[in-house]
């Protein structure tokens, strides 16, 4: 019976085979699109400008970042490259699965410095290009940074554009540095803790750990205090602190908020 | 032949030194045959034969037990280090292996576990002669680096693979200490970046003067800049240097000058091959091939960092005896790849990334007919709809390299059809991982599951040891690997199944299977109760975001006093009672005490 179906599937390969071909010649591989970006320095070709929006589209701004968690599949069938028809259909339809997310945790199963090492490389090669645009959205830029814990003797780097919120970066800190509790830094519920002053100092008196951050001013910071793509662009480096000593970070948390506020 | 040491009485007839026959005690007879049994178990070399003669009697395991000179330990925390000193009394060189492979991954909390210290303090009072230390994914310090800088005497070898908490000082004590080191190799470690407040340490310049028994330096994974006039000295002073890889911080002048000082090098790691920032690309037109002319027993080359592709003409003369190419962290296309490959006819092992397009794999297929294993990394690690790999080029290889013995491929979309066909082309493979990046994503053509492709691999290749799946996946494709998986040593299963069936096709149709990894897979406690009279013949058992409940481990738990259950969650309250993290592995002894405290192991 299972021959049966092995059959089944060989006696398929004719017809689609022959489309294959055709569609190959015209399929550009990623590499093929930045080379001419190399030689078309100030040119920015339809083609290019596509990949970039391919790339883009999965790191949406925040904003259309319910949307996308759960249209990915309209999403991408929206940018289709002009060759490819068939792709349209290639992400799941099956709605028993779960929505894809954005970047799960350890998946694809490439280890870290792969891709920071690819990251480097394309970002090496793209400033070099005198590259105009502003890395805001990525492009396969990563946004490295940092994370030391107080008393790990360990040092990650994550890439802060992996992630949509502050509920996904506090998920996969927690993973990483998991045998400690974190305190909470989801974007809302902190905002009201910046409002209370009182109601700050309980939370990082209850937590062992709290992540900070160094902005862009060289200046030492609770997560959570800004909308994330603000947080995104300013920080630096991210260090998982010690609750009671966070502690001083808070009036000058509480003074940028009031500032903004 | 060497013995091990112990202590054999000279037979009559033997000795070196005339010694009157009457001071001669002929051994007890029951010693007799032990001693045969010694000199002759001094032959056997392979592990599993050494398990197998230790469990014929009490007799073989003692004569085993002394004459066992290589130790691998495949789960550090299987045994504790005392147990297996104990047992093994003339150990000169240990391997030991710590955390799962999903570690690397970061799906395990970072201070977990795995440390060497313990292992490090056994060894140094149990084995004062230690000669060779190989670790994988273990955690050490720079502590502990000194400590095996210090307390062997002999030490030669020193190898870790995937391994992080050190420093460039402990690095450092090892280069210093160890008069009669031969292999320094650090691959894919974690090495501490010194804050950039403090100076880094210079290593290299650790090394003592003269001459030195280097016969491999590995340091790709430093992430550190090396001073390179030392280096060169180094180089300059290692005769017997075979194996040279080097970091990034190296650029290609310097690399030109490494390999006119050591044209005896059989594997080389290039470094950044681009040029330093300081000089720029049209300055010193030095010619790199004639390095790679001059060494001219080049066999396997790797690291091309930061590769300007413009630079890569210059290993053309390595090319025809190149049994080996790493080309995964260099993005070069399929035209830049094409001449240097077709000249690569003896190439065994070729790893590349994904930017060479299916135009890539096929200049490969075309030429590297005696390819045994090829992986190809992704460039792009999102879940895209397009990627340049896909079936066409799986197939090509399939067609074009029929000894493939090893296959890691990564790629947006793959059929069902090009599965198949490697299945029937590459009737040798031993490794079979296919990653396809988008998670539950059908066969593109048919919008079927990829069971029938998976199916026709555990079917077809009969020496399949090791099998990575992933794409949408139904039950039925477990069905076919219980079925059909008879050798299946390792399996590593991501978002895939429907339901507990899967997994129990899997226990109990896998009667070798040692090493069991799942991810955000439907499979709960009824599926992992149907392996109870398989797991203590399991090196492990990963399962995470599954379906597994507290209760159900604890079953297991009870059922099987020896086997260590650790239960990881990060957080406190969830929605369900699922728990996020079960790590299982048999142990000999009491579960580890030093388990953070997301952890919790059960018994």
């Amino acid at each position: 019976m299972e021959k049966m179906v092995f059959e089944e599937t060989e006696l398929r390969l004719g017809l689609p085979g022959n489309n294959k071909k055709k569609n190959n010649e015209k399929k550009r591989g990623f590499s093929e699109t930045e080379s001419e970006t190399e030689s078309d320095e100030n040119n920015n070709s339809d083609e290019t400008s596509n990949t970039t929006v391919d790339l883009l589209l999965n790191l949406s701004s925040p904003k259309k970042e319910a949307n996308k968690n759960n249209n990915n599949g309209a999403v991408a069938e929206n940018h289709s490259s002009p060759n490819n028809n068939k792709e349209k259909n290639l992400l799941p339809s099956d709605p028993a699965k779960p929505p894809a997310k954005a970047q799960v945790v350890g998946w694809p199963p490439v280890r870290s410095y792969r891709k920071i090492m690819f990251a480097v490389q394309k970002s090496s090669t793209e400033e070099s290009q005198k590259n105009e645009k502003n890395n805001n959205n990525g492009n396969g830029n990563g946004s490295f940074v940092k994370v030391s814990m107080d008393g790990a003797p360990y040092l990650r780097k994550v890439d802060l554009k992996n992630y949509n919120s502050y509920p996904q970066l506090s998920d996969a800190l927690g993973k990483m540095f998991s045998s400690f509790t974190i305190g909470s830094c989801e974007s809302e519920g902190m905002k009201d803790f910046f409002m209370n002053e009182r109601a700050l100092m309980d939370l990082l008196n209850n937590s062992d750990y709290v992540p900070t951050y160094e902005d862009k001013d060289g200046d030492w910071m609770l997560v959570g205090d800004v909308p994330w793509e603000m947080f995104v662009e300013s920080c630096k480096r991210l260090r998982i602190m010690k609750g009671k000593e966070a502690i001083g970070l808070a009036p000058r948390a509480m003074e940028k908020c009031k500032n903004r506020s | 032949m060497t013995h091990s040491g112990s202590s054999l009485p000279d037979l009559p007839n033997c000795t070196s030194t005339a010694a009157p026959m009457s001071e001669i005690r002929s051994p007890p007879p029951d010693r007799v045959l032990e001693i045969v049994l010694e000199n002759v178990l001094h032959f056997l070399t392979c592990r599993r034969d050494r398990n197998a003669a230790s469990l014929v009697c009490r007799s073989w395991c003692r004569a085993e037990a002394l004459t066992r000179s290589d130790l691998f330990i495949g789960n550090c925390y299987a045994v504790s280090p005392h147990r297996a000193t104990s047992r093994f009394r003339r150990v000169r060189s240990l391997t030991v292996k710590g955390k799962p492979r999903f570690a690397d991954f970061d799906l395990l909390p970072l201070n977990w576990g795995a440390h060497f210290s313990p292992w490090g303090s056994a060894l140094a009072d149990a084995y004062p002669w230690l000669e060779k230390l190989h670790l994988k994914r273990m955690s050490l310090t720079d502590d502990d680096l000194n400590l095996i800088a210090r307390s062997f005497p002999s030490f030669k070898e020193l190898v870790l693979v995937c391994c992080e908490g050190f420093g460039i000082a402990g690095i450092a004590a090892v280069a210093a200490n160890c008069r009669l080191l031969r292999v320094l190799d650090l691959v894919e470690s974690v090495v501490e970046d010194a804050d950039e407040d403090e100076e880094v340490m210079d290593w290299i310049s650790c090394f003592p003067d003269g001459e030195t028994h280097l016969e491999s330096l590995v340091f790709e994974c430093v992430e550190c800049p090396v001073n390179f006039e030392a280096l060169e000295r180094l180089v300059a002073r290692s005769p017997y240097l075979k194996k040279l890889r080097l970091n990034h911080y190296v650029s290609i002048p310097q690399l030109y000058r490494l390999m006119h000082r050591a044209p005896q090098l059989t594997h080389l790691g290039t470094g950044s091959f681009c040029a330093s920032d300081d000089v720029a690309v049209g300055d010193q037109e030095l010619d790199y091939s004639s390095a790679f002319a001059a060494c001219k027993s080049l066999v396997c080359l790797s690291g091309f960092r930061d590769i300007l592709p413009d630079y890569l003409p210059a290993i053309y003369p390595a090319c025809a005896n190149l049994t080996s190419l790493n080309l995964s962290y260099a993005d070069v296309n399929a035209d830049q790849l094409k001449p240097v490959i077709l000249q690569c006819h003896k190439l065994q092992t070729l790893w590349v990334l994904d930017s060479i397009c299916d135009e890539g794999l096929q200049a490969v297929a075309a030429t590297c007919k005696d390819l045994r294993e090829l992986r190809v990394f992704p460039g792009n690690t999102r879940e895209e709809a397009e990627g340049p790999v896909s079936e066409v080029g799986l197939e090509v290889i399939s067609q074009g390299c029929r000894k493939l013995q090893s296959i890691l491929f990564f790629c947006q979309r793959m059929t069902n059809a090009a599965v198949i066909a490697m299945s029937k082309n590459c009737p040798d493979l031993v490794v079979f991982r296919l990653c396809i990046i988008g998670r539950y994503r059908p066969d593109p053509e048919t919008h079927e599951p990829m069971d029938d492709g998976f199916g026709a691999i555990v079917m077809n290749c009969k020496k399949l040891t090791r099998l990575a799946v992933s794409g949408l996946l139904t039950d039925q494709a477990f069905r076919y690997i219980g079925m059909y998986g008879k050798l299946l040593r390792t399996l590593s299963v991501a978002f895939a199944g429907d339901s507990d069936q899967g997994l129990k096709y899997v226990l109990e149709g896998c009667p070798n299977l040692q090493k069991l990894e799942i991810r955000d897979s439907p499979f709960g406690d009824a599926a992992l109760h149907s392996g109870l009279h398989h797991f203590y013949n399991m090196r492990f058992l990963w399962m995470s975001t599954c379906k597994l409940t507290r209760q159900g481990c604890q079953e297991i738990a009870r059922a099987l006093p020896h086997l260590a259950l650790e239960v990881i969650d990060s957080q406190e309250d969830k929605a369900d009672d699922h728990i996020e993290i079960l790590y299982m592995y048999r142990s000999l002894d009491r579960p580890r005490n030093d388990a953070p405290k997301c952890v919790t192991i059960l018994q």
